[in-house]
């Protein structure tokens, strides 16, 4: 298995890019790049078919590692470039990384308007429940009462819940993973990017710098057994009660629709507009 | 006329067209978009520039192009932003509140070096200002409105002709500098119904990005050249690289290197002064033997046409310089006009904007300012009687 892996880090990861990469030991953001690399290896897609676009923050950072067609785009617009280019050329498999923050808090008008539009794209929304990039500010995602560098008196905003806000805006594929559950992240992953239309694969990560240490799990390993505790499936889910469920999350698909995507549509659009 | 504008002009043979229409400033810009090869759009509704959004939305589909009505102006930037770096020649438009909107992806596009065309239908602001009034109160921000030191290409439309062909260089320089044309229209252009004959397709000069001819292992994205415009890859050409909105190296990659950093910016502002006598496009009639001048650009430039005319016939020898660019400030051609009169009249539907690059070219000419400012056009009887007052 280490082997193998090491062979696709080989195959996937661009030679010409100075390493070390920019993110802290132990960080989640690398645990999810690998389970990206390995989806794709499983998928067998060709590098030149994908396309990686970020937005701007710690998991922003991920496209330049990788040997796609790559893009670091501004602060919470990664899906808008991605329409843009899905459009443009519908024969590219686009994938966009984007942290909590770039995603539901600057991001969040294009990640709903992405979700209902349907366009087939795929987005994987590391969520560390913190600003990890600019040092630990509160995200739309920070639980009540954490600690962040804005709220150090303890925070008192209410925290959106990625997967939900994107089954409601309509996405057609919607799964939660963490970094500790690694190989089921692949197979979420491999699902989420196979999928025609909007898919949405959010990652439970560990910001053990920014959000870990001012909320008692300063290490990595800490934040890894919170997710294993916490992470449940979603079987099990349905059978505990909404006092056992507290402060804990679901993981695994949660939902797998089937409706006409955008590109489908707009071919018809096409035809009725009389395009040769 | 001078600069680029002349030669292309014969190449736009209009006389020799059968293509007759009377079409209004939006409409026109729509048509000068698709004869450019632009097929994508993606836009935001606002008034006064509505009607491009949706003849686009029209017209795209049917010859294979793509129309999208996003959630915002930041989302429509990055929209074609992204559907540039595909390889396809896009457009986007919007009047004063979605400009604002617009800045930070402007400037990914300034800093990626993503052609594109951005159409300001101008209004009455700040804020919500004068929806339905014509105004010239962006100018400034056209040029210096998304941050950092970029250099960027500002052109401005009096006519519906104007529309049309300015458009197309738009879309020409845009693709032939690696750089985002602002396109500055106004209330008055984009409502206006005017003749035009649209030329035949074969006679029009359409220019493409220059793209990779070497291997995709050669590849540098950002190679510098003698021009100091980087051949573009369309991303999923085979030509895998990385586009950033960091300071980046030749090879795209994020740089801290101040030797890097200090050659990038260089060369931003390089290839645009390499161009100069193509970019700077202005206009100028009447002025072999004017002893005064009006320097005007946009509909604004009309009303100065008919006024030196109306000055011609009482005696009065008044010429007028067009501004099309505005940005790259077209010195070259202002340098002369105020060397040659005695005074010069900056008319604008701002408190004076434009007045101030004038200025600048030649501190010790008199050059005076008409700012109109109501939400009214500027008329002829107007500018007439200020070239009176100088002329006196
Ligand atoms: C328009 C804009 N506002 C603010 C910033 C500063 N900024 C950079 S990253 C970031 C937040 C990153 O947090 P998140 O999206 O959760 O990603 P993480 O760093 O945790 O991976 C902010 C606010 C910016 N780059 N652009
Ligand atoms: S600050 Fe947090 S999210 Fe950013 S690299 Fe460090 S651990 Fe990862």
């Amino acid at each position: 298995m280490d082997e193998k892996f090491a062979g696709l880090r080989h195959d996937y990861l661009r030679h010409d890019k100075k390493f070390p990469h920019v993110w802290c030991p132990g960080c989640g953001n690398g645990i999810v790049l690998g389970a990206l690399i390995r989806a794709i290896d499983r998928l067998e897609l060709e590098k030149d078919e994908l396309v990686l676009a970020s937005g701007i923050g710690c998991a922003g950072r991920m496209p330049v590692y990788v040997d796609f067609n790559t893009l670091h785009t501004t602060h919470g617009r990664a899906l808008t470039f991605a329409t843009g280019i899905k459009l443009a050329k519908p024969e590219l498999n686009v994938i966009t990384v984007m942290g909590d923050g770039d995603a539901t808090a600057i991001g969040g008008n294009h990640f709903i308007h992405a979700a209902r539009r349907n366009l087939d794209l795929t987005a994987i929304i590391i969520n560390n429940q913190i600003y990890g990039m600019t040092g630990g500010q509160y995200s739309p995602t920070t639980p009540y009462g954490a600690i962040a560098s804005t709220a150090m008196h303890g925070h008192i905003e209410h925290a959106f819940s990625i997967a939900e806000l994107a089954i409601t805006a309509g996405a057609s594929f919607v799964a939660r993973g963490t970094v500790y559950h690694a190989a089921m992240l692949d197979t979420l992953l491999a699902k989420g990017i196979a999928k025609t239309g909007f898919s949405v694969i959010e990652v439970m990560s560990n910001c053990h710098t920014q959000y870990g240490r001012k909320n008692q799990m300063g290490d990595p390993v800490t934040m890894m057994k919170w997710f294993k505790e916490n992470g449940v499936s979603k079987e099990k889910a349905a059978r505990l009660s909404e006092e056992e469920m507290a402060g804990k999350f679901t993981i695994g698909v949660l939902a797998d629709v089937d409706k006409p995507n955008y590109i489908e549509e707009y071919e018809k659009i096409r035809e009725k507009a009389g395009a040769v | 006329m001078s600069g680029g504008y002349e030669g292309k002009e014969n190449v736009v043979n209009i006389e020799q067209s059968e293509n007759r229409l009377v079409l209004q400033g939006n409409e026109a810009i729509v048509e000068g978009a698709l004869a450019s090869g632009c097929r994508f759009f993606a836009g935001y509704p606002i008034t006064p520039a509505s009607e491009i959004a949706e003849l686009m939305s029209f017209k795209l589909p049917a010859v294979g192009g793509s129309f999208i009505q996003m959630e915002d102006e930041i989302a429509s930037m990055g929209a074609i932003i992204g559907a540039s770096l595909a390889g396809v020649k896009s457009l986007t438009a919007t009047s004063g509140p979605g400009f604002s909107l617009m800045q930070e992806n402007l400037g990914f596009a300034c800093v990626a070096e993503v052609p594109c065309v951005v159409v300001n239908v101008m209004r009455g602001g700040p804020s919500t200002g004068l929806p339905t009034s014509p105004s010239q109160g962006d100018v400034m921000q056209a040029r210096w409105g998304t941050h950092g030191d970029h250099p960027i290409i500002v052109l401005a439309v009096s006519s519906v002709r104007d529309c049309f062909e300015i458009t197309v260089h738009a879309f020409n320089l845009s693709e032939k500098y690696r750089v985002p044309v602002i396109l500055l229209s106004d209330e008055v252009v984009a409502h206006t119904r005017e003749d035009i004959i649209l030329p035949e397709l074969k006679n029009l000069e359409v220019v493409e990005r220059i793209r990779p001819s070497v291997p995709p292992e050669w590849y540098i994205p950002y190679e510098d050249n003698s021009r100091g415009v980087p051949a573009m890859a369309d991303i999923g050409s085979g030509y895998r690289h990385h586009v950033t909105g960091l300071i980046h190296d030749a090879k795209g990659f994020p740089t801290q290197r101040s030797d890097e950093i200090d050659a990038f910016t260089r060369r931003q502002f390089r290839k645009i002064t390499n161009g100069f006598c193509e970019i700077q496009m202005t206009k100028s009639l009447m002025m072999d033997d004017a002893e005064i001048a009006v320097i005007a650009y946009g509909a604004v430039s009309r009303s100065a046409l008919r006024a030196i005319r109306i000055a011609r016939e009482r005696g009065v020898k008044a010429g007028l310089l067009q501004l099309i660019t505005l940005f790259p400030f077209p010195k070259k051609a202002v340098d002369p006009v105020l060397r040659q009169c005695r005074a010069v009249l900056v008319p604008e539907m701002n408190m004076g904007q434009i007045i101030r690059e004038v200025k600048r070219v030649n501190l010790s000419s008199k050059v005076v300012k008409y700012s109109r400012v109501d939400g009214q056009f500027i008329t002829p009887d107007e500018i007439f009687e200020q070239l009176l007052a100088m002329y006196m």
